[in-house]
């Protein structure tokens, strides 16, 4: 086995007077993918951060090959070639594609920007890659695994000797995922030490060599993946046997609840009927891009849209998300960081946004709102340190709590929620799982849209998939599973009636 | 925008806003100290009413910018939409008094017309930015250009004056005062008072902030984003004409240079009070104390004379420069 590139002795960090890890030790050896666990909060980041430069340790010590080091910052452990790809790409959107690869590294002639050499060789990293992205084009016009892949290309541009990558695939739908880790074996190949996390404990167990589980800020366990099952991943991160992660599903009641009939939004979404019932959780699947969630922001007036929408039998106005709130639907977004929450506000200011003018009448009503925090903090046990802390340093799992918190405060009838579990551990996975079929088995009637399949067969009583804007099919009872629904998202085949084009 | 928010944020927010919240206050005890030990006369009652009431219309105006900084927003044109308003009030004032003669519901109307043409000159901003989607910057850089010219035109390149008669009568509205306090200063008090309380206790306020904060994450939580919006360019037009009104009895006239770079001040009032300038966080009280931080160092100026008084533009400009980058360091720190 090859000696240890980068490593971590004990290493702690405290913000505060909070420590948050306590003595790590962590190793990353070339042509080794090295997988980091654990539950949101657990230290992940801190970890990364800590390796990536991005913070300094409070204590114990970092060793580059053997011998301590201190990186002043992230420029200085990437000029050792140690990269890390965030989950938010750094990425500069109006910029073109090989402008970001090069950006504060261009390559000169004299004085003056080559510009065929860059294009040139962004074209052979993404040709590498399998990519098939045009060097000149904007990344703003890019899609997310397109994008992803762009961040990569970026780290490949530089000796990369360390690739730390903070849940690659989160974003990324089951076909990109595929392409993903060829590029990922392909640097193992080659040598690259690679730090992989994911809360999906099977990538880890296919693709990773080593894994080591975090929990609390200390380090729980660390195996050769061989010696491993996922079952004892998850009972390590969360420090107890997980029963069965999907809850049994509610019986849907014959009431019709909301009724789509020959919806579009040009460009994004042809003729798309739905209806769903009380009592029932209606998946939608799909790959990224095929319309999901335009469908859905356009059922709850955040988008304009033709056709028609019947909520509770009574016709809902286009384009109205407050009267669409107000009349009981709501739609939770996928995006919580740009769409969902306001990272620099505190919890009680998230909580109460949608729905201020419940909380007194003309001035604001500061204690009810509190109360109404408490409630929220009990209900959905979210964890914050501190109640008027900006949320945006909360964990993903907390944040994802207090989202549905927030779009569930006005007790809303018909819920449509859009990856419900995105970026988030197992063990808040199985709380929000609970949370779903408990509502609707209060008769609620709920939407889930997610990219993760298991997910839509574990909560779904009735699966419809969408495929270029279209609803190409619906699988219930039996038929739900993965394989039926990739065919149907790939296009491959329609089960509805009026498949033509 | 977007991008700025997925910068690290590992710091403890606790002490950095402590520091933000003092440091205005320091800077304006540390002015006072400095008149005081200046200039005997500083604290005098006719120097403290002076400064104030000379504040007092800036000062209503960047309540109202506050608003409109916080939700993301910006105004250019108040300066110029002042003259404007003033020189439409004085020449309505001029013309009723020729047929309704020196009385007091001239004075009433010409108060109408200017909070009137503030408000309607407030909705031209707003419709242009919410409605039609020019930047802010552009639209108000424009109808900044086209007040001025307006004024300019309707003074027919002098002056527009009320007529010596009915000054006399609005006089009172600006060097009147209940128990020695002037109605500029018990104006600007209870319009800053009031704008204080709608920024944190209402909904209005907590809509702003989120818009200025994230629009997106605002549009989502089914807030009205575009009326709030032309609201907050409605209330800073409202209150540039509640100025002028305070303001026309002072000199009784309106020019081409009356109003001149008082955009400027405002907004420099409301960064150097802690606003954020690319909006999210706002604070009225802040911007009062502004207001009196740029207003006292051009008095000190003025009462000494070791640094003359043109100078006021550089020192203010400076302590402008230096607010923002003391904003930042604390926004960055690690």
């Amino acid at each position: 086995m090859a000696d240890p590139i980068l490593s971590l002795n004990g290493v702690s960090k405290s913000f505060g007077p909070i420590e948050v890890l306590h003595g790590v030790d962590f190793e990353l050896r070339p042509g080794e993918i090295h997988a980091l666990i654990g539950e949101n909060g657990a230290g992940k980041s801190t970890t990364m951060k800590i390796l990536g430069g991005y913070i300094d340790a409070s204590d114990g010590d970092i060793r580059w090959q053997g011998a301590p080091v201190t990186f002043g910052s992230s420029d200085e452990a990437e000029a050792r070639g140690i990269v890390m790809i965030h989950q938010e790409f750094n990425l500069a959107e109006h910029l073109g594609v090989d402008q970001n690869v090069f950006l504060g590294r261009e390559i000169k002639r004299g004085w003056r920007l080559d510009h065929k050499a860059m294009r040139a060789r962004t074209a052979e990293l993404l040709a590498q890659l399998e990519c098939p992205v045009d060097p000149s084009a904007r990344v703003s016009g890019l899609s997310v695994p397109a994008k992803q892949m762009v961040e990569i290309a970026k780290a490949l541009s530089r000796d990369l000797r360390v690739l730390i990558m903070d849940e690659p695939t989160a974003v990324l739908t089951e076909r990109d995922c595929e392409i993903l880790f060829r590029q990922i074996d392909r640097l193992r190949a080659q040598g690259v030490a690679i730090l992989y996390t994911s809360h999906k404990l099977s990538e880890v167990k296919r693709i990773c060599d080593r894994v080591t589980v975090l929990r609390d800020g200390a380090m729980v366990r660390s195996a050769p993946v061989s010696e491993i099952t996922e079952d004892e991943m998850a009972a390590a991160m969360v420090g107890r046997e997980l029963s069965d992660l999907y809850p049994a599903k509610a019986v849907p009641q014959d009431e019709v609840m909301l009724e789509v009939e020959g919806l579009s939004v040009p460009g994004l979404i042809e003729t798309a009927s739905l209806t769903l019932r009380r009592g029932e959780v209606l998946g939608i699947g799909g790959l990224v891009g095929a319309g999901r969630t335009e469908l859905a922001e356009a059922i709850a007036g955040l988008r304009p849209r033709g056709g028609r929408v019947r909520l509770m039998g009574e016709t809902l106005p286009a384009g109205q998300v407050k009267t669409a709130m107000e009349r009981g639907l709501v739609y939770l977004t996928e995006d919580r960081k740009s769409a969902g929450l306001l990272l620099d506000k505190g919890l009680r200011e998230n909580l109460t946004l949608p729905l201020l003018d419940r909380f007194g009448t003309v001035l604001i009503d500061r204690k009810a709102e509190e109360a109404a925090l408490d409630k929220a903090i009990a209900d959905f046990a979210i964890r914050a340190p501190e109640r008027d802390m900006p949320v945006g340093n909360l964990s993903g799992g907390n944040q994802q709590k207090l989202l549905l918190a927030k779009t569930l405060l006005s007790d809303p009838q018909v819920i449509l929620i859009d990856e419900p579990t995105r970026g988030i551990d197992i063990g808040t996975k199985q709380q929000i799982y609970t949370l779903i079929s408990g509502l609707a088995a209060a008769g609620h009637a709920i939407i889930v849209i997610s990219s993760e399949m298991p997910e839509l067969i574990g909560l779904a009583s009735r699966v419809l998939v969408m495929h270029a804007g279209r609803i190409v099919g619906g699988l219930e009872g039996d038929d739900v599973n993965e394989g039926a629904i990739v065919r149907l998202a790939m296009g491959l085949e329609e089960t509805s009636e009026e498949a033509a084009a | 925008m977007t991008m700025a928010t997925t910068q690290k944020s590992t710091g403890r927010p606790g002490r950095r806003i402590d520091l933000q919240v003092i440091g205005p206050i320091l800077a304006l005890i540390a002015l006072l100290l400095i008149g005081m030990a200046l200039n005997s006369n500083f604290l005098s009652y006719a120097n403290i009413t002076n400064v104030l009431a000379r504040s007092a219309f800036i000062g209503i105006i960047a309540v109202g910018m506050t608003f409109v900084i916080t939700a993301g927003g910006l105004d250019l044109s108040v300066g110029s939409m002042a003259a404007f308003v003033a020189g439409l009030m004085i020449l309505v004032m001029n013309l009723l008094t020729e047929s309704m003669g020196v009385t007091l519901p001239v004075i009433l109307i010409g108060i109408a017309v200017a909070l009137l043409a503030g408000l309607v000159a407030g909705v031209i901003n707003g419709i242009l930015i919410t409605r039609v989607g020019i930047e802010a910057f552009i639209v108000t850089l424009g109808t900044m250009g086209i007040y001025r010219s307006l004024i300019t035109w309707l003074a027919d390149g002098g002056t527009l004056s009320l007529g010596f008669e009915m000054r006399e009568l609005y006089r009172p509205v600006y060097y009147g005062g209940i128990a020695g306090v002037s109605w500029p200063i018990i104006a600007f008090v209870v319009v800053a008072v009031l704008g204080e309380i709608v920024m944190r206790h209402t909904a209005f306020g907590r809509h702003c902030a989120a818009i200025g904060s994230n629009e997106k994450v605002a549009r989502y939580s089914s807030i009205s984003v575009l009326k709030v919006r032309l609201a907050t360019y409605v209330l800073l037009g409202l209150l540039v004409g509640f100025a002028v009104v305070m303001y026309v009895p002072r000199l009784g006239s309106a020019s081409a240079s009356t109003g001149l770079l008082w955009e400027l001040e405002a907004i420099a009032a409301v960064i150097i009070g802690g606003t954020l300038l690319k909006g999210g966080f706002g604070r009225v009280w802040g911007t009062v104390v502004g207001v009196l931080i740029l207003s006292l160092i051009g008095n000190i100026l003025n009462l000494t004379d070791f640094v003359s008084p043109y100078l006021n533009g550089a020192i203010q400009g400076a302590v402008i420069i230096l607010a923002v980058v003391l904003q930042r360091k604390g926004a960055t720190e690690r």
